[in-house]
């Protein structure tokens, strides 16, 4: 049935079975049949081999554009320096403090949208009226949708002035702003994946705990969210995927200054460094910034592992 | 409550059901202002001069067609190369592929490609398509940029409505001595056009939602083009626009006009995604 397999082919003729005698007409016309169907497989391995090509694509461009400002510059100095002044006399590439802000941001988004997220999906997956669960589940996929240059707009007219006047700072461009703006980003996709998580949940492991007397309330969170556990695991780190790649809600509304992170002070992120310089950048500030972007590669590549390890442990269980 | 549970545990599951029933306000409640502000601002900015005109620093007009069209054509790039490719890789996986490793392979670069942030792409794109291949900053190299990044998301979407086409559908066409290619052309494809479509919809949210990955590879420009000169040129899609309108230009009632826009069409591609999911289940389910 396979045809491509051309060691059989070869083998075993497929008309004569062996035999050598040939009906002319009808072996060429399946040897031309079978060129065909070779080919046809042979256009949609290539397509096939695409999704590979462009990993393979980018990963080479980022190693090969990356490396030779970090070699310029020496790993060390360029990993945990301090200070990064690319346009200065003598310019200096420390990517610490984007690192860090880049870290922190994350950890403040998770922090401040898996608590919510989670309490959502465990209250639509579980305990919410049909009616509620269609009406908030699509208000959800709305938020998901809207682009992170309008989440920026909102952030930039509403947030930053708010920060600024509640907290009595000089500017409200800083990191809680962006914390903020990448909690409320990452909540659909911690709300989704943790709901597909926990309506996995075998219903006999329910019913046993109703049946020994826990209310369901107790349930939900005593047995239905541990056995999700790994299912929403991947859900957070997904969510830090999303938070460490945002790049232009980010840079709308965290001020841009290369400080080390403090709450309330001006930041830059690993995707904003890069987003910023990059339209005027030349020479080694411009292969300092590729630099970056293979930082955030590498970091994106362990969320991805981790990733993979959560969602394949919670399909085993 | 039944009787009989202690005030501890009561204690515990009011608390607990006070914190859902705030997460999920909060969450509701975030959407519905967030709509809600977006439309009260941008709507009354929305004008038909904004809308039909191009911007001129000679008489300080704003216009935004140059951007809508530069969004539609990108769009429509982008889809010109996405559908065969994520289609194609998705026929290849579920039809063709005997060697589980080389499915597996496949697989994880798909998902790998689908957690790569923007900002990359724009910066590999930058480097492959606008440097290498040399095609400048324009739009066809922002659509090609956006190709890779879609290509997941047409592969899953296909794969899937693949998984749903009946196995003995293939073996009856190819009982009937149909070859490989004939069965997949006249049984396989015409049974996955759901998950096609479905994928197109979510690409198009997605590239209409874009912007990071477009800065560097389609650039600002705001000049009015047909199709193919509109592709070889810079252009700025409505998304980029806003970013440039508000974080450099301070324009906010444009950005916010803009902004209403993008949040139309994101409910109308939201409502679409639902409706051709429904239609195509009740067909299925026929």
């Amino acid at each position: 049935m396979c045809l491509p397999m051309k060691k059989r082919q070869s083998k075993i003729d497929p008309v004569t079975g062996g035999s050598d005698i040939r009906p002319p007409v009808l072996w060429d016309s399946l040897m031309k049949k079978q060129a065909f169907e070779n080919f046809i497989y042979g256009v949609f391995l290539l397509l096939g081999l695409i999704t590979v090509g462009c990993v393979l694509l980018i990963t080479v461009y980022l190693i090969i554009s990356g490396i030779p400002a970090i070699r310029e510059i020496g790993l060390f100095k360029f990993l945990f320096g301090k200070t990064w002044a690319s346009t200065a006399k003598t310019p200096q590439f420390g990517i610490l403090p984007f690192i860090l802000t880049s870290i922190y941001g994350t950890a403040g988004a998770i922090a401040l949208g898996v608590p919510i997220g989670f309490l959502t999906a465990v209250y639509l997956a579980k305990a919410a009226p049909p009616k509620v669960k269609a009406v908030v589940s699509a208000a959800v996929s709305v938020l998901a949708g809207i682009p992170s240059v309008v989440y920026g707009l909102v952030g930039m007219l509403v947030l930053v002035p708010g920060i600024r006047s509640i907290f009595h700072v000089p500017d409200g461009a800083s990191l809680l702003a962006a914390i903020v703006v990448l909690a409320v980003m990452i909540l659909p996709s911690i709300v989704n994946v943790s709901i597909t998580a926990l309506e996995a949940v075998p219903q006999e492991y329910e019913d046993a705990s109703l049946a020994l007397g826990a209310t369901p309330t107790e349930t939900y969170f005593r047995v239905s969210v541990p056995a999700a556990r790994s299912g929403i695991a991947a859900a957070v780190v997904l969510g830090v995927g999303r938070a460490i790649g945002e790049a232009m809600a980010v840079m709308m509304v965290s001020g841009n200054v290369a400080n080390m992170p403090s709450l309330f002070q001006s930041v830059r992120f690993l995707t904003t460094a890069v987003a910023s310089e990059m339209s005027y950048s030349s020479g080694l500030q411009r292969q300092a910034l590729f630099s970056i972007a293979l930082v955030l590669y590498l970091f994106i590549l362990l969320i991805n592992a981790a990733l993979n390890f959560f969602l394949k442990r919670s399909k085993e269980a | 409550m039944q009787p009989g549970i202690s005030k501890k545990r009561r204690a515990y599951i009011l608390l607990m059901r006070i914190l859902m029933w705030l997460s999920v306000a909060l969450t509701a409640g975030l959407v519905l202002f967030l709509v809600t502000y977006v439309m009260a601002k941008g709507l009354p900015e929305i004008s038909w001069n904004l809308l039909t005109t191009k911007p001129s620093y000679l008489s300080g007009n704003i216009g935004i067609l140059p951007d809508i069209l530069n969004t539609v054509y990108i769009i429509i790039a982008a889809l010109i190369f996405v559908i065969p490719l994520g289609a194609g890789a998705a026929v290849y996986l579920n039809e063709y592929a005997r060697n589980k490793k080389l499915v597996a392979v496949i697989e994880y670069a798909a998902e790998t490609l689908s957690g790569i942030p923007s900002i990359i792409y724009g910066l590999v794109g930058m480097l492959f398509f606008c440097s290498f291949l040399d095609m400048q900053t324009s739009l066809l190299a922002g659509a090609l940029t956006l190709v890779i990044m879609n290509l997941p998301t047409v592969l899953r979407t296909t794969q899937e409505s693949l998984k749903t086409v009946p196995q003995s559908y293939r073996e009856g066409a190819f009982g009937l001595g149909a070859g490989k290619w004939r069965v997949i052309r006249t049984v396989v494809l015409p049974g996955c056009v759901d998950g096609i479509i479905t994928g197109c919809i979510l690409s198009v949210g997605r590239i209409l939602g874009e912007s990071a990955a477009l800065l560097f590879t389609a650039g600002f420009a705001h000049a009015v083009h047909g199709f193919f000169e509109g592709l070889n040129s810079a252009g700025a899609t409505l998304t980029v626009a806003l970013y440039v309108y508000a974080k450099e230009q301070g324009e906010f009632g444009v950005a916010f006009a803009i902004a209403a826009i993008l949040m139309v069409l994101t409910l109308l591609i939201q409502l679409a995604a639902m409706l051709v999911g429904r239609y195509f289940k009740k067909r299925r389910d026929l």
